[in-house]
């Protein structure tokens, strides 16, 4: 069979072949940097790999050292019954920040938003300084915040103590207790990357809306709950989904604040020993690939569980426009 | 005294006034908001400028100062503002004693010994900047070689990301074909793929290439084009009028001509939005570099930076003037890009 010449292709089929060409350059990346380090990472985590010796067919003992006591920790109520507590630790640290977090970042940045959204004198500076700590996350920022929360030489505690009268201020990033409020609070100083992305929505709420609901005798307050927060859903559904991702991934703010201290990365009492610290731990300073592509696994698949279950939930509290339209 | 009142009534009774009111209550809010943001960069700038001794035992000053001395038979002994009779004057404390009481002097006058409370009386302070910090600071680590590291990286990583995203882009945006649509909605789907499901792989493979502990595992996958990028720069390629491909298309134009000369210089804002978003990602990644770059002298800022504090930890003074230099290029490319951020031109390019 010859192919036809491209010439004498019909202009559908010629346009088609175009646009194939065109998306080559992600088809290729696609199976070399993802579909195919997908399965790879999928075999792996059947198996016991260190990199230097081919990997060892194990079955399910990863996903089993992974789970295993599970059944009597529920039973018996003793966490060391765990074979892997670090495991379940990392699942719980993740959750944990999770909880408090996402929630107050998806509140915080969206109120940020609406006020950063009214017509006040020198909006664009205001605009300009909540964004800033977002655009320079990373290493320089959380040493800063490290020195800022250090409880012997930091500046916060001794404001805490002598300007707000706080007695015993909390060790922040040294006690197992505080350690996860304190980078709680580094990341709603740098809540200026959602918030840009509810300002944009909230700039792209059509004005008629607004001047419907005037019409209709609706005051401020009733206007902002029944078209700003409707209108805005989709985009609170964007950030959350998202939020969540992004907490699974958290690493370089635990590294940089942690890695050098005395108890070590993940330190205090494994207090900051997010998920995916610990299969950076597992893949890069174990070397024990077989395991780490487990955890990768089992992370990709709680992913996949909220993600589902956020979508699920969405029917029940996302409003999109061209719902309304096909309904009405 | 009436004035006042009507004004109050004014803003609680009419709509204009509800608005005053309620524009002044976010005005309060932002700003008091923004001291909050702004005091941290503020203490960082500062603290880049103090010597250690500054900073053991004056570290919440914003101001980066030294205690005014002045010489009282033979000693320097520190200066305060102190008001004696209800007059203002320069003393300097020559002696604690206990129950906070200090033995103020006159430096002209040194015979008259005055006890006051210490923290009743305004110590007085001198500037006392240490710009040698930053040379200090950037002699003690391969400070250039970081940051040549991280340019490389920033831009060519750039180039081959707007390269391959406005080629892909365009597959995306202006054909027609069964596939193309579930092409796309595939690579949507990568955005909420959590990366270490393939990192392992990845990682297995360059070093199998041999290109562990090189640049390339950081530039390399940018030619591949991503879905962030890809997805904006095909929203703003859809809203390019149709008529100018054909126009384009009649002249004898083909579609890689079209695209060149066509679409990619009506859509020179998406590029420079994505080019910008790219070089914030870029610049302050820290995960990737960790993992593929292996010795100093390879390493990004970002990672030497971590690495500077692991091994200088106590000198706050340099770590927080390197840190100060290495937040300075996004900060300006900021300014200089204010509107691309602050109106939202394009909203959804942040990368997670």
């Amino acid at each position: 069979m010859s192919l036809p010449s491209f010439r004498k292709m019909s202009l559908a089929r010629r346009e088609a072949l175009a646009g194939y060409a065109f998306v080559v350059p992600w088809i290729i990346g696609f199976l070399i940097f993802t579909i195919g380090p997908m399965l790879a990472s999928l075999y792996f985590s059947f198996t016991k790999y260190n990199i230097i010796d081919p990997p060892q067919w194990i079955g399910l003992a990863n996903y089993q050292k992974a789970f295993s006591g599970i059944w009597d920790v529920i039973r018996t109520g003793d966490p060391r019954q765990f074979k892997d507590p670090l495991f379940w630790k990392a699942l719980q640290v993740t959750i944990y920040y999770a909880s408090i977090a996402l929630p107050l970042n998806l509140a915080f940045s969206f109120f940020l938003a609406v006020l950063l959204n009214q017509k006040v004198r020198g909006i664009n500076i205001w605009r300009t300084i909540y964004f800033l700590p977002s655009i320079i996350a990373g290493v320089a920022v959380t040493l800063l915040w490290v020195r800022i929360l250090n409880p012997r030489v930091g500046v916060l505690n001794p404001f805490l103590k002598d300007v707000i009268g706080i007695q015993n201020p909390p060790g922040w990033l040294a006690d197992p207790e505080w350690a996860i409020p304190a980078l709680v609070i580094m990341s709603l100083w740098s809540v200026g990357g959602s918030m840009i992305i509810y300002l944009a929505g909230l700039q792209g709420v059509p004005t008629d809306l607004y001047d419907a609901a005037k019409v209709d005798g609706a005051n401020a307050w009733q206007r902002f709950w029944n078209v700003t927060f409707p209108m805005m859903t989709p985009v609170i559904f964007y950030n959350l989904v998202l939020g969540m991702i992004a907490t699974f991934q958290y690493f370089t703010q635990v590294y940089v604040a942690t890695s050098s201290s005395l108890g070590g990365l993940g330190s205090p009492q494994h207090a900051t020993l997010f998920y995916n610290v610990y299969l950076y731990q597992n893949a890069f300073r174990y070397f024990d690939m077989g395991y780490a592509s487990t955890l990768a696994w089992i992370l990709f698949i709680i992913v996949l569980i909220l993600t589902a279950l956020i979508f699920r939930s969405s029917d029940t509290w996302v409003y999109y426009e061209g719902q309304l339209k096909g309904r009405g | 005294m009436k004035k006042a009142l009507d004004f109050l009534l004014w803003i609680f009774r009419s709509a204009s006034g509800h608005e005053l009111l309620f524009k002044g209550i976010t005005t309060l809010i932002l700003a008091s908001g923004s001291v909050l943001i702004l005091i941290p960069f503020l203490y960082m700038i500062s603290t880049s400028l103090k010597d250690p001794a500054q900073i053991r035992s004056d570290s919440s000053s914003l101001i980066p100062r030294k205690p005014k001395m002045v010489e009282v038979n033979g000693n320097l002994e520190p200066l305060y503002e102190v008001t004696l009779d209800g007059v203002t004057r320069e003393m300097a404390l020559v002696k604690k004693i206990p129950d906070g009481l200090g033995q103020f002097v006159d430096p002209a006058r040194t015979d008259v010994i005055h006890e006051l409370k210490i923290n009743e009386q305004k110590q007085l302070y001198r500037w006392d900047v240490h710009w040698e910090n930053y040379p200090e600071a950037i002699g003690a680590m391969p400070f250039w070689r970081y940051l040549g590291n991280t340019l490389i990286v920033t831009f060519v990583g750039m180039a081959g990301m707007l390269f391959s995203c406005s080629l892909v882009a365009y597959g995306f945006s202006r054909f027609r074909a069964r596939w193309l649509n579930i092409l796309f909605l595939l690579l949507l789907s990568t955005i909420m793929l959590p990366s270490q499901v393939r990192l392992i792989p990845v990682y297995i493979l360059f070093q199998k290439l041999g290109w562990i502990n090189t640049l390339l595992p950081l530039i390399v996958p940018q030619f591949f084009a991503n879905a962030y990028d890809v997805f904006l720069l095909r929203q703003f390629f859809m809203t390019i009028p149709l008529e100018l491909d054909d126009a384009a298309k009649i002249d004898g134009a083909n579609p890689l001509q079209t695209l060149l000369y066509v679409i990619l210089p009506q859509a020179r804002p998406a590029l420079v939005s994505v080019g910008i978003f790219h070089f914030l990602y870029a610049w302050n990644d820290f995960y990737e570099p960790l993992i593929f770059l292996h010795t100093r002298e390879n390493w990004t800022l970002a990672v030497g930076l971590q690495t500077f504090d692991a091994i200088y930890t106590v000198n706050t003074h340099l770590i927080m003037a390197v840190s100060v230099l290495m937040i300075v290029p996004p900060i300006l490319l900021f300014f200089f890009s204010q509107r691309i951020f602050t109106q939202g031109v394009v909203f959804t390019g942040i990368k997670g």
